[in-house]
């Protein structure tokens, strides 16, 4: 049997304030945002935090909703609700928040984000700001609006280097996990 | 020219467009498909170039804004632009040490041919 106990105490230890795994749905990213308006708001936190954390967290979000809608898995059903299935968290520590997100995604598609996450990471400030602007300006606008902002935006607004890691899960596929850092005001 | 009003949500803002040429758009806009919302935002703008008011004022008080919304806020003044031989004015509220709201007004303002003002509250 799963021992609930060590799970909670974990995310305890962890300064977990919120987790959740399974399908994303816009429902689900409405109520979780509410949630973590309240919680901030009980914590004090001040404005510019709350604001950051809230827009970082809309765009991580979205991220793993626009992917799972877009990701096409081969296989049964079960097969497919398990890898269209994610996970987040967002934890509180001394001084900053970790907005935490983990989905599959297709082993061929892995050069291609890490490529673009390291190309963000590779930018100064300054220079994030105008590949936003030439993005935004220039950009193709994909069928439901994103057109590549998401990771710019996060990047610009928690003013901090995207963590990421992928773990080989088979052949076809990995696990994607995306940290970021959001420093307190 | 009929008003358009559409009222706010928890993921999209309220916008009142008035024929007498007062566009608002105040709230929050996050949602996960933004360029359904912004269809018949943007279409209205069309339908009012028709017949424009000489001077048109258009007052944005955005709280929140998701990247997704980020392209078609652009296409709302895109379409404004198209509002050729009449005033079209814009005012750019944003929260007091909210940078990134006043960042992201300054970007539209590079980019779009029109008058912006950037107006500072303390709360939106």
């Amino acid at each position: 049997m799963i021992d609930v106990f060590d799970l909670y105490n974990n995310m305890e230890r962890n300064d977990i304030l919120l987790s959740f795994k399974g399908a994303i749905t816009s429902e689900l990213l409405t109520s979780v945002l509410q949630i973590m308006e309240e919680k901030m708001e009980d914590l004090n936190e001040e404005p510019k935090t709350k604001k950051k954390v809230f827009n970082v967290l809309v765009e991580c979000l979205q991220n793993l909703y626009h992917h799972i809608d877009d990701f096409e898995v081969q296989g049964t059903k079960e097969e497919i609700s398990k890898k269209k299935s994610a996970i987040f968290m967002i934890s509180r520590h001394a001084g900053h928040y970790n907005i935490i997100t983990g989905n599959f995604i297709g082993n061929e598609n892995i050069e291609k984000l890490r490529g673009r996450i390291d190309h963000i990471n590779s930018l100064e400030r300054d220079e994030l700001k105008a590949y936003y602007k030439s993005t935004l300006n220039n950009g193709e606008m994909s069928s439901k609006g994103g057109g590549g902002l998401g990771f710019i935006d996060i990047a610009k607004k928690s003013g901090q280097k995207l963590t990421y890691d992928f773990i080989k899960i088979d052949e076809a596929y990995s696990f994607f996990t995306l940290i970021v850092k959001i420093v307190q005001k | 020219m009929d008003n358009l009003t559409i009222a706010g949500s928890a993921k999209t803002p309220t916008v009142e467009f008035e024929g007498v040429g007062k566009l608002l758009i105040k709230g929050r806009s996050i949602p996960e498909n933004s360029i359904e919302f912004y269809k018949p935002v943007i279409d209205w703008i069309g339908s009012y170039g028709g017949s424009p008011k000489d001077i048109t004022e258009v007052n944005v008080q955005l709280e929140y804004f998701n990247t997704s919304s980020s392209k078609c806020i652009l296409d709302v003044f895109k379409k404004l632009e198209t509002l050729s031989g009449t005033e079209v004015k814009v005012n750019w509220y944003y929260e007091e040490d909210d940078e990134d709201m006043l960042e992201a007004g300054e970007d539209y303002q590079a980019i779009i041919d029109l008058p912006f003002k950037m107006i500072e509250v303390e709360e939106l």
